[in-house]
C-alpha cells in the first residue's frame, strides 16, 4: 500500500469514526431490497449524501462528471474504513453499482453530466426494471413495448420487483424494440428512462415479510424522451449482460461503499451464549459448534476469494470464476446464516419482529426472510448455476 | 475475523506452481498413474530421481543444510500440482520427515541428514497405530534403554513409502515422555516390514514391527521439543494434505466436466440437464473455496498462531470438497461410474485415504471450535 492511500485510509477512518451514526431507534435496513419507510429512506439518503460530500463515495469516479477523480484503492480504503465501523448500506445501490458504471462505460457525455452527480448524491434515485410478471428468470423474453414515436418512445407493459419503484426518479430498462426480430433477444433496447412521467404508476408490493419494500411499475402510453437509449436499438440484451455483470460484481467499476452488510459469523456466537438448551448454553452443544465452525470457513472463504480474485498468479486455474461466483456464494451464506441464527433462539425462534420479547427485535427473523431478496434477485442461485456452469466451466447450456 | 490469516503469495511460491504444474502434467498423465498402481513401490523410479536432482526436497530446509531455504509455502504448490495429476512418489514423506528433524531433532541428526534429503534421498514417519487415534501422543510403542542404546518394541502403522525410506522417525515411549527415534532403514529386518492394503492405490503404506530393531543412544531427538515437534508434523502433513485434495479436486471436476460435455442421452448432452449441472457447479464453488484457503495457510504458514486456524480450515474444506466432487462424479458417469475403469473412483479413495491421515474434517472442525468458541 503506499503512503499516500494509508494517508487517505486513516482519514477515512478518522472520519467514520466521528461521524457513523450508530444505531437508531427503528430498524436499520441491512440491505438496499429493505428499505420500506419514508423514515428509513431520508435517514439513508442524508447518510449517503453526507459520506459523497466528504468524499468517500465515488472517490475514483471521474471528477468532471461529479466523482473525486482518485483511483480505486482510494474507494476501496473508504469502504474498508466504512466496513470497519459498521455503518449503514449506500442504499442507491441500483445507480451507485449498476446504472453508474455502466453509464460511465457507455454512456453519451450527455449521459454522464446529466446522472453521474445525483447518483452520488442521492439526489437521484434508481430503479431497475428488468423483470415481468411473466418473465423474470428468463430475462431475454421481456414483453414490455417501446414504441418510437419522433424523439420519443412510447411504452405499453408492466415491470415488477422494482426495487426503490416509489422513490426513483429514473429507471434502468429493458424493453421490447423489435417483436419480428430474428430471435427474442435481437429485438431488445436498453432504456435510461424517467420515471416521473404521465403514464408510468408504480404500485407498492407487499413482501414475505409482511413490510413494503418494491413495487409493480405499470406502463400506460408512457412516453420517453429517445436519448435515453444505451447503445443502439436492438442491443439492449448486450447492455442489460453488461448491467447484471455489476450486479453480481463480476465486474468493476461501482462507485463503492456496501449495498448488503455482511454478517460476522462471531455475531451469532452471543444468540449462542445466551440460549439455553437442557440448562445450558447452546453454545455447548457440538453439533450447534460445528455449525458455527462451518459458517466462519465459509466467511473466511469469502473473504479470501476476493484476495485472491485480485492476485493474478492464483487464479489462473479460472480467471473469471470467483467474480462469477461471488454473488451465489454471498446470498446463499446469508440466507443460511441467518436462518441458523433462528435455531439458536429455542423457543424464541417463534415470535417475530414487534413481538417485545422477541431476542434482538425480531431482527434475525426478519433479515432470514429478507435474505430470499438477493438469492432470487438479479438472476436467482439457480440461474447463476448455470451461469457458472456455462461460462466457468463450458457445460453444455441447458436453454 | 481478520486475523484467520490473510491469502497471499510469495515470487518464489509462483514459480514452484509454475514448474510443477508444468513438471507433473508431464511426467503424470493418467495411463502412468493407472499402470503405477501396478508397480511395488507405486512411483517411477526415474521421475523420482528428478525430483530429487530439481531440488524440490530441499525446498524447506535451510540452507545451511544444503537446502533451498524457502518453507512449506514453497511446497504447497508442489503438493498441490502433484495431488492434480495423482502422481505419487515419496516426495511428501520425505518432506514431513525432514520437517520433523527440523522441528526436534539435534543438531548433529540435522547437519547428518538433512543434505541428503535434500540431495535426493528419502525418509518417513512412523506415529499412527493399531487404536486409530490421531492424537499423536496417545501410542503404546517404546524405547527401553540397554547398554549401546535403545531397544524398540510395538507396532507402527500407515508407515508411508517405507519401502523406499533411508530413514524412519518413530514416535515411542521412553517411560512416560514420546520421543522420536530415528531408525536407519538397514537396522529394520525386512520380516518387520508388511505392505498394508489402502484403499488409495496409488500409495504406499506400511506397517513396522520395531521389537528387534535396536538404535544407537544418539539416534533420538531431542525430547524437550517432541511436544512441539509433534504438533509442527500435524500441521504440516494437514497443510499438504490439503494441497493434495485440493490438486485432485480440480482434476476430478475437470474430468466429471468432460463427460458432462460429450455424453449424450435423450437427444442431448448430459450437461445441459440442471439436475447434473448444478451440483457439478457446486463442487467447483467449493474447489474455489478450499484453493483460497489452501493458500492463505500456505502463506501464513511461518507465522506464528495464525497458522493453525487456517490449516484446519483449508483441511476440512479440501476433503469435504474432494469428496463430494469425486462422490457426485462417479454417479454421474452412470454405470461407467461403477466401474474400475472410471477415474472417479480414484479421486474419492483419495479423499477417503487423506480424511483418515492426521484429522478428518469433523476433528479439525472440533478443533477449530475449541480454539474459536469461547463460552
Amino acid at each position: 500500500m503506499s503512503a499516500e492511500i494509508a494517508e487517505y485510509e486513516k482519514d477515512a477512518n478518522a472520519w467514520f469514526a466521528e461521524n457513523a451514526p450508530g444505531p437508531q431507534d427503528f430498524m436499520l435496513p441491512l440491505t438496499f431490497m429493505e428499505v420500506g419507510t419514508d423514515q428509513q429512506f431520508d435517514f439513508l439518503r442524508d447518510w449517503q449524501r453526507k459520506v459523497y460530500e466528504a468524499g468517500y463515495l465515488g472517490a475514483a469516479w471521474p471528477k468532471d462528471y461529479g466523482g473525486g477523480g482518485l483511483s480505486q484503492a482510494h474507494q476501496d480504503a473508504a469502504t474498508k474504513a466504512m466496513k470497519a465501523h459498521h455503518t449503514p448500506i449506500m442504499f442507491n445501490t441500483i445507480g451507485l453499482g449498476w446504472a453508474g458504471p455502466l453509464i460511465l462505460d457507455m454512456g453519451t457525455e450527455a449521459h454522464k453530466r446529466k446522472y453521474i452527480k445525483g447518483i452520488l448524491s442521492g439526489e437521484d434515485v434508481w430503479c431497475q426494471g428488468f423483470s415481468e410478471p411473466e418473465n423474470g428468470s428468463d430475462l431475454g423474453n421481456a414483453q414490455l413495448r417501446a414504441v418510437r414515436d419522433g424523439d420519443e418512445y412510447v411504452l405499453n407493459g408492466s415491470k415488477i420487483w422494482t426495487t426503490h419503484g416509489h422513490y426513483a426518479k429514473y429507471m434502468i430498462l429493458l424493453a421490447r424494440t423489435d417483436f419480428d426480430a430474428p430471435n427474442k433477444y435481437a429485438g431488445l433496447s436498453f432504456f435510461l428512462s424517467p420515471m416521473r412521467v404521465p403514464g408510468i404508476e408504480t404500485h407498492k408490493i407487499r413482501k414475505l415479510t409482511g413490510e413494503h419494500g418494491f413495487t409493480q411499475t405499470f406502463f400506460t402510453d408512457a412516453r420517453i424522451p429517445a436519448e435515453g437509449l444505451m447503445g443502439a436499438e436492438g442491443a439492449g440484451w448486450q447492455v442489460a449482460m453488461q448491467t447484471l455483470m455489476y450486479e453480481r460484481n463480476a465486474k468493476g467499476g461501482q462507485a463503492g461503499g456496501y449495498s448488503i452488510t455482511e454478517i460476522d459469523p462471531l455475531e451469532i456466537l452471543d444468540l449462542a451464549r445466551k440460549a439455553e438448551r437442557g440448562g445450558k448454553p447452546v453454545l455447548e452443544d457440538p453439533v450447534i459448534r460445528e455449525r458455527l465452525v462451518d459458517f466462519m470457513i465459509e466467511a473466511q472463504a469469502m473473504r479470501q476469494n476476493a484476495g485472491r480474485a485480485k492476485l493474478p498468479p492464483l487464479n489462473q486455474d479460472c480467471p473469471q470464476a470467483l467474480p462469477l461466483m461471488s454473488k451465489l456464494v454471498m446470498t446463499e451464506y446469508l440466507r443460511e446464516i441467518n436462518q441458523f441464527a433462528l435455531s439458536l433462539q429455542g423457543t424464541k425462534g417463534g415470535y417475530y419482529v414487534g413481538e417485545p420479547n422477541a431476542v434482538d427485535d425480531g431482527y434475525w427473523h426478519r433479515h432470514y426472510l429478507n435474505a430470499f431478496s438477493a438469492t432470487i434477485g438479479g438472476g436467482t442461485s439457480q440461474i447463476q448455476r448455470n451461469i457458472i456452469g456455462e461460462h466457468a466451466l463450458g457445460l453444455p447450456k441447458t436453454r | 475475523m481478520s486475523d484467520f490469516g490473510k491469502i497471499g503469495f510469495t515470487e518464489e511460491q509462483i514459480d514452484m506452481l509454475t514448474a510443477a504444474d508444468r513438471f507433473c502434467r508431464e511426467k503424470s498423465p493418467m495411463e502412468k498413474v493407472r499402470s503405477l498402481i501396478e508397480d511395488e513401490q507405486g512411483y517411477a523410479a526415474d521421475v523420482w530421481k528428478e525430483i530429487g536432482a530439481l531440488g524440490w526436497l530441499g525446498i524447506a530446509i535451510p540452507e545451511e543444510y544444503g537446502g533451498v531455504g524457502l518453507s512449506l509455502t514453497e511446497v504447497v504448490p508442489v503438493a498441490e500440482q502433484m495431488g492434480r495429476r495423482m502422481m505419487h512418489s515419496p516426495f511428501v514423506a520425505t518432506t514431513l520427515a525432514a520437517q520433523a528433524i527440523l522441528a526436534g531433532g539435534t543438531e548433529t541428526q540435522k547437519s547428518e541428514i538433512l543434505p541428503q534429503i535434500a540431495n535426493g534421498a528419502a525418509a518417513t514417519l512412523a506415529l499412527s497405530e493399531q487404536n486409530g487415534d490421531w492424537e499423536l501422543a496417545n501410542i503404546l510403542a517404546a524405547a527401553t534403554p540397554d547398554d549401546k542404546g535403545y531397544h524398540l518394541s510395538g507396532t507402527k502403522t500407515f508407515v508411508a513409502d517405507l519401502g523406499s525410506a533411508d530413514w524412519v522417525i518413530a514416535s515411542v515411549k521412553i517411560k512416560d515422555d514420546v520421543a522420536h527415534a530415528i531408525i536407519p532403514k538397514s537396522s529394520i529386518p525386512d520380516s518387520a516390514i508388511r505392505r498394508e492394503v489402502i484403499i488409495d492405490e496409488t500409495k504406499r503404506c506400511y506397517e513396522l514391527n520395531l521389537d528387534r530393531v535396536l538404535i544407537g543412544e544418539n539416534d533420538i531427538m531431542e525430547v524437550d521439543k517432541t511436544d512441539a515437534a509433534l504438533h509442527h508434523i500435524h500441521l504440516a502433513a494437514n497443510l499438504l494434505s490439503a494441497a493434495e485434495l485440493t490438486g485432485a479436486a480440480q482434476s476430478c471436476i475437470d474430468y466429471t466436466v468432460e463427460y458432462l460435455g460429450t455424453r449424450k442421452q435423450f437427444g442431448k448432452l448430459i450437461g445441459a440437464f440442471q439436475a447434473l449441472k448444478h451440483p457439478t457447479v457446486d463442487a467447483f464453488v467449493d474447489y474455489q473455496k478450499a484453493r483460497s484457503l489452501l493458500y492463505t495457510a500456505a502463506f501464513n504458514f511461518a507465522r506464528q498462531g495464525e497458522g493453525e486456524i487456517a490449516v484446519r480450515m483449508a483441511k476440512a474444506k479440501a476433503e469435504e470438497t474432494l469428496s463430494f466432487a469425486a462422490d457426485r462424479s462417479i454417479q454421474f458417469h452412470g454405470g461407467f461410474g461403477f466401474t474400475y475403469d472410471c477415474d472417479a473412483q480414484l479421486y474419492r479413495r483419495r479423499a477417503i485415504f487423506l480424511a483418515s491421515q492426521h484429522g478428518d474434517a469433523r476433528y479439525h472442525k472440533q478443533k477449530l471450535a475449541d480454539l474459536l468458541l469461547k463460552a
